[in-house]
């Protein structure tokens, strides 16, 4: 099916964040026909948009309802056989779409200008058109850049830090063993350590990926908890942002008694609204348990908004992220981080917009951040398989074979921790043994 | 200016291992070649260890004689003790080395070259290049001779402003008792090249008649050698071992007090020595926690009583080496009839060549060996061939030949030199290839033989020989491609292979670990037929077979890059859109193509992108980019 003279099919996602009902996915390279059968069953006829199931080779799972669009090369953008996969909108559903795609053999996800770098291979393109197109693979390149930082921030990004260490100390002593077999300075017991290092980075790396990802935190949305004293215009808040009738609205205090969800998507970012009792002690028994629903709600919540009407208190009790919202500015409330009217709809698209600010910062966003991520468990699976491989093998009989998977195994890290090449290897090997008859 | 005595095709400057194999390589293409060497007597001498090979080296000494070179048939005839190295290892990584008759080495490379038709040696100190517009027209002698040629190849290894440093004297040198070239240094400046400054050291040298031989353990070679040469067929003179001694605390506390005389740690040396060859002062400093070092003690020649102590390169004053190396086991009265030391000299950043090593300031004008920052006999060697076969194909109006990283460890070694430059003396590592598994010492002659055969450089015997082995190796492959069994037939026979009920062909259950030649020539006593030399080769791609595919992927998209050349006007300083960092770092390595473009540090997709476009567009509005005969 796939000639080795090809290059790999690549995919990436071409529809950029925002709120967008379809993402599109694109797939370039020799066998996307291929890649379509196993993905779509039939392929459908050249460059006509033609619904179908796409389903997950592995164990025949629906993924979603698409629209597939085939273009035969070479009158295509890339020039190469394509094809056009529109999914519909929500982000888990183009996660697994990703997540599925990259699993196929010889089938991985587009680097950094790479579609253009094929078009232009291809004669597809000019020179002016390109060097319009530079500063875009660099915004891109570097967003990945970013990203690849943010994820070596914290403790998986230690981890990592640490795996890439591993894997060069791994190497070095297996190359000791090869290159320096006749020096009096390495031992028979480096090909043993390097075995050690190997499996020990393999484990981690093993229950790194055992570990739940981020895709279900961005299922589960970014949750929004109202909060603020009784009347503080809490509900009238979210029927202007949900612009339907979700929740009893009512002039009276302490209407609201359970807590109700709204779900909003705010370009393409999940985003739930929990209203909640009005904080206020009270001994009625059926608001008091709306005070406890609502305060176990802020301690599931990743923002309060905190409701302040003319003249209402500041949050004083609240840990976590709290944006102090002043309502009712129709009757001149000028108090905290924002203020808005819920009746004149003043403020509403502030808010909206500052929602999906820290929406994204904390859930991710745009279609660059789910491949990212992809790319990085795709990273993590294969170095794991290359180094179970070279657990498997016969490290004194084969030590050339066992680094060759050592090797790849880098390679593959390298792609999440900016590349090992030789040097790296040569340095630790000649910091840590006295090479040199 | 003198009118030029005589004419050549190819003049090559230098007689050490770069400069010999350059002369004897564009000869063999039929060029009318000069060799010019300050003492014809010193042509092939080996100024260091007596030894040729090893890992990594032995890989490019079998490279050198795929393509008719020098280096491994003279190891033959000069090796007096051979080693394949990691012979319990995988066959990828196995190297062939040899202690060498310092002498007999040298003769055999003079009887090499003498016999060589198209070659003329010429004793006398080359001074400075006759240049015609920019371009190499001949050479002219320091007595005033000159000659003229379009190609002149210089492999000066460490003569271009040579210092010797032994404690707190110094001494211009090119090698211990020889000139400095001084005028061509001055020459060089002259041209702008970028020079840089490196430093290698030697050990003392030992009068083997003062060392108590009984005290030592030894070092035999192995019982069955393993040659160089594919034309070789036997060891040709008596075969000695080796003593192995040891430094001890005492000779490190001599060391370290004698530390602020050594030229290292003075501040007198500020050349850059290599990590893997230190000197024993930077093993003591180094590796402080270490009480001793293993040293071996390997003579220079069957009836040359001069013993080479492999270990302790120095430059500590002569005094301090006799006090430490007499504290050592077996050394206690030795002689030393050569002090050690470090030598600083002149390369030129390797950046400033062609992947043909052909100098971009200067054409015709190409450069070999430690010039270039390397070390090592075989890398010299290698590098020399090379150039002495563009140096060649320049006179002959023809294009230039770049090896590429697939095809041999010569590529590797160029590619990294003229793509990222030196910070050390370059030395070859297996490790250095990411084409280990392709690239072995076994199979070096059916990755060159076809070139060497395209470009004229093969003799009629290494002709014969080649075809003879490569028929030899289709017919074993198409008699184990043509047999076969089923998982139970297979089981019949004693072979467990897996009961998926796939018949396998006899290469491929070849491929299993636990399968050996043995067991399928139970199965096809046939078999016993193919020689043991094929069947070495045939089980090792059986074994590799399930890596050699997965690395063929690599390989196809390394040379799709590969294949796309940048134009040879491109001004990369030119390009809108590359950051002027990069932009100076890719006019200094000026890549050949977008392969090697993608290797230059710190190079970005949007970067390569740009340079897509630039290639692309240079194809489609015919301007040629220089054609360069991929090997």
């Amino acid at each position: 099916m796939t000639n080795i003279n090809d290059p790999d099919v690549i995919f990436a996602p071409a529809s950029g964040a925002g709120r967008a009902a379809v993402s599109i996915v694109r797939v370039s390279g020799s066998w996307t026909r291929a890649v379509l059968e196993q993905v779509c069953g039939a392929v459908p006829p050249p460059r006509r948009a033609s619904v179908r199931r796409l389903r997950d080779p592995a164990d025949g799972s629906e993924l979603d309802q698409a629209l597939v669009l085939w273009f035969p090369g070479p009158a295509s953008f890339t020039g190469e056989d394509m094809a056009e996969l529109h999914c519909h909108g929500g982000r888990s559903v183009l996660a697994s779409v990703l997540r599925v795609l990259g699993q196929l053999p010889g089938c991985r996800p587009a680097d950094a200008g790479e579609f253009t770098r094929r078009a232009l291979m291809n004669g597809r393109m000019t020179l002016d058109q390109v060097e319009g197109l530079a500063d875009l693979i660099d915004a891109e390149t570097e967003a990945q850049r970013r990203q690849a930082l943010r994820t070596l921030e914290g403790e998986t990004g230690q981890a990592v830090r640490a795996w890439r260490d591993a894997i060069i100390q791994a190497m070095a002593l297996m190359e000791a063993a090869i290159d320096f077999s006749d020096e009096s300075d390495v031992s028979d017991r480096v090909i043993a350590d390097s075995r050690a290092v190997a499996q020990s980075i393999r484990d981690q790396i093993e229950s790194e990926l055992a570990k739940p990802q981020r895709p279900e935190r961005l299922r589960e949305g970014y949750r929004v908890v109202l909060a603020g004293p009784p009347n503080a215009g809490k509900s009238t808040l979210l029927n202007a942002l949900a612009r339907r009738e979700a929740a009893i609205v009512s002039p009276i205090a302490g209407t609201t008694r359970d807590v109700i969800e709204v779900h909003l998507d705010l370009g393409g970012v999940p985003v739930i609204l929990v209203d909640t009792a009005g904080l206020r002690e009270s001994a009625d028994v059926i608001e008091q348990e709306g005070i406890r629903r609502t305060r176990a709600s802020i301690a599931e919540s990743d923002l309060v908004l905190w409701l302040r009407p003319p003249d209402g208190d500041p949050p004083s009790y609240i840990e976590g992220q709290v944006l102090v919202v002043g309502t009712k500015a129709d009757l001149g409330n000028s108090d905290g981080d924002l203020t808005l009217s819920a009746q004149s709809g003043v403020g509403i698209d502030q808010l909206l917009a500052l929602l999906q600010q820290r929406a994204e910062e904390t859930v991710g966003s745009g279609a660059g951040h789910i491949i990212t991520r992809e790319r990085h468990r795709a990273a993590l699976i294969e170095t794991r398989d290359c180094l179970d491989r070279a657990l498997a093998g016969d490290a004194e009989a084969f030590a050339e074979l066992v680094a060759e998977d050592l090797r790849l195994a880098a390679r593959a890290l390298g792609r999440i921790t900016g590349e090992v090449g030789i040097e790296d290897v040569l340095d630790r090997l000649f910091a840590g043994f006295c090479i040199g008859k | 200016m003198n009118s030029p005595q005589s004419r050549f095709d190819v003049i090559v400057v230098g007689g050490g291992h770069a400069g010999t194999e350059a002369a004897a390589a564009a000869a063999r293409m039929g060029a009318r070649t000069a060799l010019v060497t300050q003492r014809i007597e010193t042509i092939g001498i080996m100024s260091c260890n007596p030894a040729i090979g090893g890992l990594g080296k032995g890989h490019l000494v079998r490279e050198i004689d795929a393509l008719d070179g020098i280096m491994g048939r003279a190891a033959d005839a000069a090796g007096i003790q051979f080693r394949l190295l990691n012979r319990r290892k995988g066959p990828a990584v196995r190297g062939p080395r040899t202690q060498a008759d310092r002498k007999l080495y040298r003769q055999a490379v003079q009887r090499l070259l003498k016999a060589q038709p198209n070659l003329t040696l010429i004793e006398g100190e080359a001074d400075r290049l006759l240049l015609d517009d920019g371009r190499v027209a001949g050479l002219v002698l320091s007595d005033g001779r000159s000659f003229s040629s379009p190609s002149v190849v210089l492999t000066t290894g460490t003569f271009l402003n040579g210092l010797i440093h032994c404690g707190e004297h110094t001494e211009p040198a090119g090698r211990v008792g020889d000139r400095p070239s001084l005028g061509l240094a001055a020459h060089l400046k002259e041209l702008a090249l970028p020079l840089g400054r490196l430093k290698t050291g030697t050990p003392a040298r030992l009068d083997g008649r003062t060392i108590h031989w009984d005290r030592l353990e030894w070092q035999h070679g192995d019982a069955e050698p393993e040659l160089f040469s594919e034309l070789s067929t036997r060891v040709a003179v008596p075969q000695i071992a080796c003593g192995i001694t040891t430094t001890t605390p005492e000779a490190h506390e001599i060391i370290r007090a004698n530390l602020h005389r050594a030229p290292m740690y003075s501040g007198q040396i500020q050349g850059r020595g290599p990590r893997y060859c230190p000197s024993i002062e930077d093993k003591v400093v180094r590796f402080a926690d270490k009480t001793n070092h293993q040293i071996f003690l390997e003579p220079e020649g069957l009836d040359d009583p001069t013993v080479y102590p492999n270990g302790i390169s120095t430059s500590l004053p002569v005094d301090v080496q006799q006090a430490f190396i007499r504290a050592m086991p077996g050394l206690e009265d030795v002689q030393i009839i050569r002090p050690g030391y470090a030598i600083e000299y002149d390369y030129v950043d390797p950046r400033a060549l062609d992947p043909t090593l052909e100098l971009r300031a200067c054409r015709g004008l190409f450069l070999a060996g430690q010039i270039n920052g390397t070390t090592g006999y075989e890398e010299a060697g290698a590098q020399g061939l090379l150039a002495g076969i563009n140096a060649a194909r320049l006179a002959g109006g023809q294009d230039g030949v770049v090896v590429d990283r697939t095809k041999a460890y010569l590529g590797v070694m160029i590619d990294d030199l003229v793509t990222q430059g030196v910070t050390e003396p370059y030395r070859m590592f297996t490790s250095r290839s990411e084409y280990r598994l392709s690239l072995r010492s076994d199979n070096a002659d059916e990755r060159l033989g076809p070139l060497g055969e395209d470009l004229g450089l093969l003799s009629t015997e290494r002709r014969a020989h080649f075809t003879a082995k490569q028929n030899a190796l289709r017919h074993a492959m198409t008699v184990l491609g043509e047999r076969s069994l089923t998982p139970n037939e297979a089981a019949a026979q004693g072979i467990a292979l897996n009961q998926d009920g796939r018949r396998r062909t006899a290469f491929e259950i070849l491929s299993y670990p636990t399968v050996s030649w043995g067991d399928l020539r139970r199965v096809w006593p046939e078999l016993g037929e193919v020689p043991e030399k094929i069947v070495a080769r045939v089980e090792t791609d059986a074994k590799y077979a399930v890596y050699l595919d997965r690395q063929e992927r690599d390989i196809a998209a390394f040379r799709r890059d590969e294949d796309l050349a940048l134009p040879e006007s491109l001004s990369f300083t030119s390009i809108s859109g590359l950051s002027a960092e990069l932009s100076v770092k890719l006019e200094t390595v000026r890549p050949r193509t977008l392969g090697q473009a993608s290797r230059v540090e710190g190079i970005t997709p949007a970067a390569l992108t740009l340079l897509v476009a630039h290639a692309k567009a240079a194809q489609r509005s015919k301007t040629p980019a220089r054609s360069l005969h991929e090997a």
